[in-house]
């Protein structure tokens, strides 16, 4: 279980406060109006962006302070998950070792990740010879690999066009079923929110909520999220 | 913990900086106190002061005032190598010094092409050695620089502009003053002043075509106390005059020059209605002409006299390109060895210490350090035996300003783009320098190593005060040759000079090219 106990946020100026936690194999969204504070949460949890007051545990183990990759957990960013100068298979082995010496049978494991997530014989491809699809998956397949409890999404599909996003978001639900994953995810559209996550944090006015029900939440909107769903 | 974890730490950086502050400063603490003030400047002092400001104004003078015309020609002409020759604009800064004050020499000596072919107009030959020769020299170095730094004013100029002035009719004298005489008076004092910085520190060109009591310049003078005179306590007094000139220079041309960039996009052609009549366009083929002549005429000279010799060099010739090689080779690892834990620490953001001793290379002449490590070496052992380290040495802190601004804004963009990606898979420190910041940073480490490399190669300035008769690089071979009368031989070895330095750049600038990737 993933907890944030009294949290203050400081981005800046801004100040979110989080007191709230995420039952372990859940799949949680937050939503919330732009500016809310959404990735100022996600970023706390993994770490790029420190905690004034409180602390985060993830299974009781307190992380507040533990450097951002040395945290139990993986993390896809809007953009720029893959470094372009890597291939696929060194990009995703990135997720094994960072300083890429791998033995032969993590290989395989590199291999058998690029495979699940449909890339099978594109290992050798630079990040610039795939379609925008396709980096999502090589980027899926490190976090296949990296074999994290704790998965954190700051929107990296939202480049994709609707169809793609639901297939890339189907994908996700699966690889979180088969490792035992936790996920957060940020999401702008209530559509991906219902297909993916039974639950949803509402970030707004400063303030991070316990998750609660999604499709409760999205059917009777509160008056914030109202006016950001139009 | 930092709001910001980072991928790489700032330590390493902070020690080479700190290391490069630390010889610098040693070497000018080292002059400061073996400074003879009380002696005061002798009349030749004076006279050496007085010589290295003037030639260091003319030069600037002439170098932008026929600079204008030149760039205005390009700015508003397409023609086909239009782009070569303002890549061959560039190739100043790393050709040799020794090479072009040879081809000079062959084109406006006393046996050179242009006294040749006044003796057939029956008018006695021309004279390169003094003032003007040190000002011709200077003007062959800078006219290029200046070129381009104008051209650069001109091209950004917005297009727009000129296509208004056309639709008012504006042509010629009322073009200029209405849009090319405004930017002008923008970006020339501040080209002035850089270059008037650049020839108050120049030591080679003064030592081949200057000298004697009139045309000494404070460098040339500090070398004379040295190797002459072996009087310390006045070359350090004069590393000091140096250094103050160069400081109050410098700040000069940083202070005029605020927010000025660095040359890109000048093959850049601005559409333009102005100057097509049939005269303007004559007089501007004219000037590029006669510019490009008198770039490449001393190096043609230079080459079809060294040409035949080439093969039949003497044995010391040789033996001194490969002591060259090999100090350019140290210099150009030292230089990375430097430059790279800098540019990484630079680009973590709060880099301002770093960067200031990274110009601090700037602000110290050469020969001036060279001066401050010889009397710091001298308690302990001969400093005639630390010619090639110090050499290599020296070189390397002259090229790090120049190899900072190329690899530290790249390196920032590589810092935000993909730090956080990095750290989120922890990698940091070697992990983070070996898989993406070295990968990334190529093209640019290739650049910073080519100009190390032939700037190190072509150098004749901390060997001069160093070497003892049989330690000798290509450079220093050179001037004792044409020291010899041996213009042929010194031609020869020029070419051998010219060819190692552009070859080490471009084998090196196309190394980190061809394997960069997007």
């Amino acid at each position: 279980m993933l907890k944030l106990e009294d949290c203050i946020i400081r981005n800046g100026t801004f100040g979110l406060s989080a007191h709230l936690s995420v039952p372990a194999r859940s799949r949680v969204a937050v939503i919330g109006p732009s500016g809310a504070g959404k990735s100022t949460l996600i970023e706390a949890i993994a770490g790029f962006l420190s905690v004034e007051t409180g602390r985060i545990t993830w299974n009781g183990t307190d992380i507040t302070d533990i450097h951002p990759g040395a945290r139990p957990l993986a993390m896809l960013f809007q953009d720029d998950n893959l470094f372009p100068h890597l291939s696929v298979a060194q990009n995703v082995g990135l997720g094994i070792h960072p300083n890429l010496r791998l033995t032969a049978s993590e290989r395989e494991t590199v291999d058998g990740a690029i495979e699940r997530v449909g890339l099978a014989g594109l290992g050798n491809r630079k990040p610039s010879e795939l379609s925008g699809g396709q980096r999502s998956r090589a980027a899926l397949a490190r976090v296949l690999v990296q074999r994290c409890d704790l998965l954190l999404l700051d929107e990296p599909f939202a480049a994709l066009g609707p169809a793609l996003r639901a297939e890339m978001l189907d994908l996700v639900a699966d690889l979180c079923d088969e490792t035992g994953a936790t996920l957060l995810m940020i999401s702008h559209a209530p559509e991906d929110a219902r297909r993916i996550a039974d639950q949803a944090i509402l970030v707004a006015e400063g303030q991070a909520q316990e998750p609660q029900d999604t499709a409760a939440l999205l059917d009777n909107p509160p008056k914030v999220l109202r006016e950001y769903l139009g | 913990m930092a709001d910001r974890a980072q991928p790489v730490s700032a330590t390493s950086g902070n020690i080479v900086a700190a290391g490069v502050a630390a010889i610098i400063f040693g070497a000018l603490l080292a002059v400061a106190l073996r400074a003879e003030t009380g002696r005061g400047l002798g009349a030749s002092d004076w006279a050496a002061l007085r010589f290295t400001i003037l030639q260091a104004g003319l030069s600037a003078l002439f170098s932008v005032a026929l600079a204008i015309p030149v760039a205005r020609a390009l700015a508003r002409r397409r023609f086909a190598g239009r782009r070569v020759l303002i890549a061959v604009l560039g190739a100043p800064f790393i050709l040799p010094v020794i090479v072009a004050v040879l081809g000079l020499i062959m084109v406006f000596g006393r046996a050179g092409w242009l006294s040749q072919i006044l003796g057939l107009a029956g008018l006695p030959p021309v004279q390169v050695y003094g003032l003007h020769g040190v000002v011709l020299a200077h003007v062959f170095f800078n006219l290029p620089l200046a070129t381009r730094l104008i051209l650069q004013g001109w091209q950004e100029i917005p297009g727009e502009r000129f296509r208004l002035a056309a639709q008012l009719g504006a042509d010629g004298w009322a073009m200029f003053r209405l849009i090319e005489w405004p930017m002008l008076r923008r970006v020339v004092p501040s080209i002035l002043a850089v270059i008037f910085a650049i020839c108050l520190t120049s030591f080679a060109v003064a030592l081949t075509l200057g000298g004697g009591p009139r045309a000494t310049t404070i460098e040339l003078a500090i070398y004379q106390a040295f190797r002459f005179d072996f009087d310390l306590g006045r070359a350090a007094m004069l590393s000091a005059v140096q250094l103050g000139l160069t400081v109050i220079a410098g700040a000069l041309a940083l202070w005029l020059a605020r927010g000025d960039g660095f040359g890109t996009g000048l093959d850049r052609v601005v559409r333009r209605w102005d100057g097509q009549a049939a005269m303007p366009r004559l007089l501007d083929g004219a000037v590029i002409a006669l510019a490009a002549g008198f770039l490449l005429l001393p190096l043609l000279a230079m080459t079809l006299s060294g040409l035949p010799t080439l093969l039949s060099l003497p044995q010391q010739v040789f033996s001194a390109a490969l002591t060259s090689v090999l100090v350019a080779s140290i210099s150009t690892v030292l230089l990375l060895a430097m430059a790279l834990p800098m540019a990484a620490a630079i680009a973590r953001g709060r880099g301002g210490m770093l960067e200031l001793a990274g110009i601090l290379g700037l602000a110290a002449s050469p020969l001036v350090i060279g001066t401050g490590l010889f009397i710091l070496i001298r308690p302990w052992s001969n400093p005639l035996a630390w010619a090639l380290p110090v050499t290599a040495l020296v070189n390397a802190i002259t090229v790090l300003p120049f190899a900072l601004r190329v690899l530290v804004p790249r390196a920032r963009d590589v810092v935000a783009r993909q730090g956080r990606l990095a750290v989120s898979l922890d990698m940091q420190g070697w992990p983070f320098l070996r898989h993406v910041l070295m990968p990334r940073l190529k093209a640019q480490i290739g650049f910073a190593a080519g100009l190390a490399a032939a700037l190190s190669m072509g150098d004749l300035g901390v060997i001069t005060l160093f070497a003892d008769p049989d330690v000798a690089t290509l450079p220093l071979q050179i001037y004792r040759l044409m020291g010899a009368y041996q213009m042929d031989s010194a031609a020869g070895a020029a070419l051998l000079l010219l060819v190692l330095s552009f070859g080490a750049f471009w084998l090196l600038d196309r190394g980190g090219r061809a394997h960069a990737e997007a």
